[in-house]
């Protein structure tokens, strides 16, 4: 065993978490016996790992994407209307969506980098014009339908040698996180890390970071656009599809123990939090707790991971004080 | 050391209050919560819910076996049981007439589609000259101000369709004493000043509806799952609380009541895991249709066979319905009660009694007639429910 994967600061808690869902998972649901449940799971969590993923390069470069909720649900609305039930349409109406979520990333990047918007506000605002547009566009009500063909991707499976039936949106998912991964380990994704970590040492040693920001948003937008097709695929038209997204893709970042701010953390990570959370989800479910809770655990998580995050080892010593630290000076009992 | 203990306090503290779901029952009841149902827990036998009235339950059960009067074929005339009152005050022959509508929201396909439906009626009476409506985006306080502004203008009659009961009550008076004839549609307010209150029978008979067919179609201690939109709304409470009261001596045993917020993919969601949860689903009751497509689809990609369930009068699930050949019903709030309160400003216009509380027929739709309600041509979500199929102009501005 000379290979050791290598885990960037950060990832082995939300695995450590992951696995203990999982397997309370199996211990609960009969369903998760065999590989069939869990790529289930997969499917269900693969949007919100997509745009978990997108999610993770804005907030590691130092921002935030508020929009990505109101990016999926237009995403969906625009391609049932322009589809409308017709199969021939599948095609250049899954570029046209790709295409738009690119155009809004790039909106939301330009806007933050060459006008010096913060990216919170930036975000914020194409979440409420794009919200606006959709219901004006449709008055509250969706009209058309989309294709089979376009439904695939979300709802339909392969089969696959060895495996047997995979879902696309596994396979898709599974494609989105190697090159996230690829792309991280590259020089780009470095310097990417590095502009959230401190803008100014990367702009003297002559990286561009506007152009790194603008890249996040603009992958950020195309990862939401790609989430859209599968929810789409998944359950169909809603205006509601993907109202509360954003905040789950930025909980699952932040489960995956990203630094909110930027600067730290690994894009694997992320995308085990966002799986995390939905089988965190599937598990409450499944002992009965109320679906209403799912906010309030999505709130107790944000906090306590970003306290977790800034006391960081503050917290540890003074929890396990010994065996870190044997030589650490004795502290005065405040209490 | 008293702070080690003091943090082991708290975190039980907080890991008991996370793990006891139940808790809000009670409290909850001022702020509008539910009262019967806590999340996920099985309450096949729960108590009662809060808004369960025994006399308009029996009430509204009734009327669905009453014989309308009113001419045949088009429901959106009838009336079940009239009271009627005399209107002569209201009089004011000669046409001419300035119809205002002040509309609680267009934010749903339901009320679309309706709101489609009475534009058209509108033009269906030459003697109506203006028709002005101001939408409240489901906003009360804009509802208020959009009543208050109705009231300065200068309508021969003020129709509303009212956002919420209790707090656009003191609005729908402040109409009533402008002497303008005031016609309620929809949901209710607790006032009788109004020339006429117009609704279907009611949400105590929709939930009945598709409770009863669960009875009925599902073998005794069938595995229900009842899935809901949110709670605190009275319209969809009374649906549950019927269904409730109905599963209650069933046999039938209710293993969740889940709220779906009406979005596809959490319903779809929920579906799956109750069906991984429970092995098998045997039937499933909803107070709504919109999702009802998703839950089909739940089963469908489980790959069981799709159980008795309770749908609504959209076209996607009555296609699906079609298609499949499944074990299905769709009470309906019927969308041509929008037609209606036209029909009702008119008719007190010209001093023709009118109803005091005009009740419409609500049909359900049932296995062997859903084809004639299938409408290859008009968009997924639109109303089978409309009547509008004769109108002039139909289907253009549905589509």
């Amino acid at each position: 065993m000379t290979w050791r994967p290598r885990l960037a600061e950060g990832t082995a808690p939300v695995l450590v978490v992951l696995l203990l869902l999982l397997v309370g998972l199996a211990i609960v649901g009969p369903a998760y016996d065999e590989p069939s449940g869990y790529l289930a799971l997969l499917k269900r969590a693969a949007p919100l790992v997509v745009l978990a993923i997108g999610q993770y390069f804005v907030i590691v470069s130092g921002g935030f994407d508020l929009s990505v909720g109101a990016l999926v649900t237009a995403g969906v609305v625009i391609a049932a209307r322009l589809i409308n039930g017709s199969e021939s349409a599948t095609v250049w109406v899954i570029l046209l969506v790709l295409g738009f979520g690119v155009l809004v990333g790039l909106v939301n990047g330009l806007v933050t980098t060459k006008l010096l918007v913060p990216s919170f506000i930036v975000t914020l605002g194409m979440l409420l014009v794009l919200d606006g547009a959709i219901f004006l566009w449709t008055g509250g009500a969706p009209r058309g339908a989309l294709s089979a063909g376009f439904r695939m991707f979300g709802r339909g499976a392969v089969d696959v040698p060895v495996l047997g039936k995979v879902p696309w949106s596994v396979l898709i998912l599974l494609a989105v996180l190697a090159a996230a991964v690829l792309f991280m380990r590259g020089g780009t994704g470095r310097a990417l890390v590095a502009a959230g970590d401190n803008e100014a040492a990367v702009r003297l040693s002559g990286g561009r970071v506007d152009r790194l920001r603008l890249l996040a948003f603009v992958l950020s937008g195309l990862l939401a656009a790609i989430a859209a097709i599968l929810l789409g695929g998944f359950a169909s038209v809603s205006a509601q599809v993907g109202d509360g997204l954003e905040f789950r893709a930025i909980t699952a970042v932040v489960l995956g123990g990203v630094l909110l701010g930027g600067g730290r953390g690994s894009v694997v990570a992320a995308a085990a939090g966002a799986l995390s959370l939905e089988a965190l989800f599937t598990l409450l479910n499944l002992l009965g707790v109320s679906g209403a809770l799912e906010s309030a655990v999505q709130g107790v998580i944000i906090i306590a991971a970003v306290a977790y995050a800034s006391l960081g080892s503050g917290v540890r010593l003074r929890l396990w004080p010994k065996q870190r630290n044997p030589v650490r000076p004795a502290q005065p009992e405040s209490s | 050391m008293t702070r080690k203990w003091a943090i082991v306090v708290v975190a039980g503290a907080l890991a008991l209050a996370g793990c006891s779901s139940d808790l809000p029952d009670d409290k909850a009841a001022p702020s509008g919560g539910s009262a019967s149902s806590s999340g996920g827990s099985p309450s096949s036998d729960a108590s009662k819910s809060k808004f369960f009235d025994q006399a308009e339950y029996d009430r509204q059960l009734a009327f669905r076996n009453a014989t309308p009067e009113g001419p045949d074929g088009k429901p959106w005339e009838q009336m079940l049981q009239p009271e009627m009152v005399d209107t002569a005050k209201f009089a004011k022959p000669g046409g001419n007439y300035t119809l205002c509508f002040s509309n609680a929201s267009v934010d749903n396909p339901w009320r679309q589609v309706g709101y489609k439906t009475m534009q058209q009626e509108v033009k269906l009476h030459p003697e109506i000259t203006k028709f002005t409506v101001l939408d409240a985006e489901a906003k009360d306080d804009k509802q208020i101000s959009d009543i208050q502004s109705l009231s300065g203008q200068n309508c021969s009659a003020i129709i509303i369709s009212p956002n919420t009961t209790a707090t656009l009550t003191p609005a729908v008076e402040q109409a009533c004493k402008t002497g303008v004839p005031v016609i309620v549609f929809d949901r209710g307010v607790n006032t009788d000043c109004q020339a006429t209150f117009i609704h279907p029978i009611g949400g105590f008979a929709f939930g009945a509806d598709g409770a009863e067919f669960l009875k009925e179609k599902v073998k005794p201690g069938g595995k229900v799952l009842a899935l809901r939109i949110l709670p605190g709304v009275d319209v969809l409470e009374q649906r549950w609380a019927a269904a409730n009261e109905i599963f209650a001596g069933s046999g039938l045993k209710v293993v969740g009541v889940e709220f779906t917020d009406g979005d596809a993919a959490k319903t779809k969601g929920i579906v799956t895991d109750y069906i991984q949860r429970e092995g098998q689903i045997d039937g499933v009751w909803m107070d709504a249709g919109a999702t009802a497509v998703a839950a089909v689809e739940a089963f469908q990609d489980a790959g069981v066979d799709v159980p008795a369930i309770v749908g609504e009068d959209q076209q996607d699930f009555l296609r699906l319905w079609a298609d499949e050949g499944l074990t299905a019903v769709a009470p309906t709030y019927p969308t041509y009660q929008w037609r209606t309160p036209i029909i009702a400003a008119l008719k007190v216009l010209k001093g023709e009694q009118v109803p005091k509380e005009w009740v419409l027929p609500q049909p359900r739709i049932t296995g062997d007639k859903v084809k004639e309600y299938v409408k290859q041509d008009m968009p997924p979500l639109h109303y089978a429910m409309c009547g509008c199929e004769d109108m002039p102009g139909y289907p253009g501005p549905w589509k």
